[in-house]
């Protein structure tokens, strides 16, 4: 069954539904709309709010004042700059990585015949199955040997590529007509050159979903850099925010503000590309 | 698992990552890598296979390097470690299989066993049905509807760390958000993550708060998919709403529900990183779950054997469960998998 990524979810029309039902769905959708904003509003209310206004008994809903100096403390006194470039130069080598060489094993596996190909894509196959937590361990002693351990290159080299991703490509290109590459091979281009101007502009979707999936998985992954990276000069966002929770676990506004910086680039990403990340969440379980 | 989207024979999307390989569809294999052996000498045949193997090889070995490398490799290691006591920097010893008996006579993984069943009993049903009931809600045309997904979907976002603070504030017994309404309307202040009976249940409904979106956003697809002809031909029989859900839409949705149930619960059993940025296993050990004690066994304690086996004994499980739910709906004929 070829993947068919073209169809995002949130672009489906809803059915119409009859007017007079509308208001009891209103009734029902607001409230439950509110709860699931509530905690993102908390956070960015309470970056916003003087510590010494949180501590009050007893507490209140909205802040009376509104100031920055949880920003200005967190960013004179924590290295949250340069968590972020960290975290910056993770997620973008990884995804780019991942898009050039998801595509090449994709496309390799999907229309090239070679010697073991069957078994290199069988094995491909057999990792999705195996969870992380199995891997921590041997990877940690790996990364050790390499001297990756606690520098940034430990958070890095997991996102250069994935079994997920090189199965995704793989069964787009599957998908596609192979006609449009046949002229092209009759017209003397080489595989990459037909892979580059023929194939991957026809592969938006699916690179959009891969590019969807390595963003998010690579920005908000704890677990890993947290068993591999232990020098706040290499801390990733997510780490320095957790790190906090242990150091500062008082001064809520400075905490909230680090979780303003942490979440706030994906919030917006999401708002703004909202129907490829629907149709990347359809695609796999991410946070499974 | 060939991916829920055989179902219906006409979109993937909601397709597992496992599965949708193994599918019937029209493949589009490309003839075109095939030399023309018929016509070809011999030598200059090897002499092309050579050179298709070299190109096949040169577009997927990077790749394959990071994956192997990373994954395949590590998981022989781990069994390999499994079955030694080491604690990265003395000799390693081997010892057979007592690293899985020792599990057996381990109180504490037994506890933890315990935790995450627990969770696993409480997230697993409530975020699907949760999930079932948001995508029936929000699949009409309404104004606002927008705003109400947006709003519903978007902590799908949100990492565990984000989570784990935001968990720990509005759910503070002194200043939270949550113990200030109960006090506005008059119900006595609770303990929630200090108290070791409510902290999984807080953990729960802060895991569904980020998770929601992703079973709704399946249900939403596979609604759509639904014939709009099935449900007419029930209304036009004289059912009302609620019985052509239960007759005609939710029987429609059973290989959604059995694809949803199996990868929930594969995540939940492999809870960890909401607990270590809420609780870190606290309090009195209450929420100490398999993985957070394979951590714990192997990080902290620095058993590397020890924490691999129990890596290797959850693994099995998994497969176990997998297998299971995989040959029960086959056999109760919903073709989920």
């Amino acid at each position: 069954m070829a993947i068919m990524i073209s169809r995002p979810t949130g672009a489906i029309p809803a059915r119409p539904v009859g007017r007079s039902g509308s208001r009891w769905w209103h009734l029902l959708l607001a409230p439950i709309a509110f709860l699931f904003a509530l905690p993102f509003v908390q956070m960015f209310l309470t970056a916003l709010t003087p510590v010494s206004e949180i501590n009050k008994f007893p507490p209140r809903f909205f802040p009376a004042h509104l100031t920055l100096e949880g920003f200005i403390k967190l960013f004179e006194t924590s290295g949250i700059l340069l968590w972020l470039r960290n975290t910056v130069v993770v997620s973008s080598v990884g995804v780019l990585s991942h898009l050039v060489l998801c595509s090449l094993a994709g496309y390799g596996f999907a229309r090239l015949r070679f010697r073991g190909r069957n078994l290199g894509f069988l094995a491909i196959v057999a990792t999705i199955m195996i969870p992380t937590q199995l891997l921590m361990v041997p990877t940690y002693i790996l990364f050790a040997r390499l001297g990756l351990i606690d520098t940034l290159g430990a958070a890095i080299v997991p996102w250069l590529a994935s079994a997920f991703g090189i199965f995704l490509m793989r069964q787009f290109f599957l998908s596609l007509p192979a006609e449009l590459e046949e002229a092209a091979v009759l017209d003397g281009c080489t595989r990459l050159q037909i892979l580059f101007r023929i194939v991957l502009p026809l592969a938006r979707p699916a690179l959009a979903t891969l590019a969807i999936f390595t963003l998010l998985g690579s920005w908000n992954d704890l677990v890993w850099p947290l068993i591999a990276i232990n020098n706040d000069q290499a801390f990733t966002l997510q780490l320095g925010i957790t790190n906090f929770q242990g150091a500062r676990r008082t001064d809520w506004s400075l905490l909230m503000a680090g979780n303003v910086i942490a979440t706030l680039p994906l919030i917006a990403f999401f708002i703004v590309a909202q129907k490829q990340f629907l149709a990347t969440m359809t695609f796999s379980g991410l946070k499974g | 698992m060939a991916g829920v989207a055989e179902r219906s024979g006409s979109g993937p999307r909601h397709g597992s990552t496992l599965g949708t390989f193994s599918g019937s569809g029209p493949r589009h294999e490309s003839t075109l890598g095939t030399d023309d052996q018929r016509s070809v000498p011999p030598g200059r045949q090897k002499r092309k296979s050579f050179r298709s193997a070299l190109e096949g090889w040169g577009f997927v070995a990077p790749a394959m390097v990071i994956v192997v490398g990373l994954s395949l490799f590590p998981a022989v290691w781990a069994f390999i470690l499994s079955l030694q006591k080491w604690n990265g920097f003395g000799s390693q010893v081997n010892v057979g299989n007592a690293n899985y008996v020792q599990m057996i006579s381990d109180d504490e993984l037994h506890a933890a066993v315990t935790h995450t069943v627990l969770y696993t009993a409480l997230f697993v049903p409530t975020s699907v049905l949760l999930g079932l009931f948001l995508a029936v809600a929000l699949n009409r045309q309404i104004i606002m509807i927008g705003i109400y997904r947006t709003a519903i979907f978007v902590p799908f976002v949100a990492s565990a760390a984000s989570t784990g603070i935001l968990t720990t504030y509005l759910f503070n017994p002194q200043f939270g958000f949550v113990n200030n309404i109960l006090r506005v309307v008059g119900l006595p202040q609770q303990g929630w993550l200090e108290n070791p009976s409510q902290a999984m249940v807080v953990i729960t409904i802060m895991s569904l708060w980020g998770q929601a979106a992703f079973t709704t956003v399946i249900y939403l697809a596979a609604l759509q998919d639904i014939p709009v002809e099935l449900l007419e031909a029930a209304r036009i029989d004289g059912a009302n709403v609620w019985q052509s859900f239960w007759h005609v839409t939710f029987p429609q949705l059973a290989p959604v529900t059995a694809f949803v149930t199996i990868w929930q619960t594969i995540g939940a059993i492999q809870l960890f990183d909401l607990v270590y940025t809420t609780t870190r296993g606290g309090p009195l050990d209450a929420t100490e779950t398999i993985v957070y004690y394979m951590w714990k066994a192997a990080f902290k304690n620095l058993e590397f054997g020890y924490g691999s086996a129990v890596a290797y004994g959850l693994f099995a499980v998994t497969l176990l469960i997998t297998v299971g739910v995989v040959l029960y709906s086959r056999r109760s004929k919903v073709e989920a998998f």
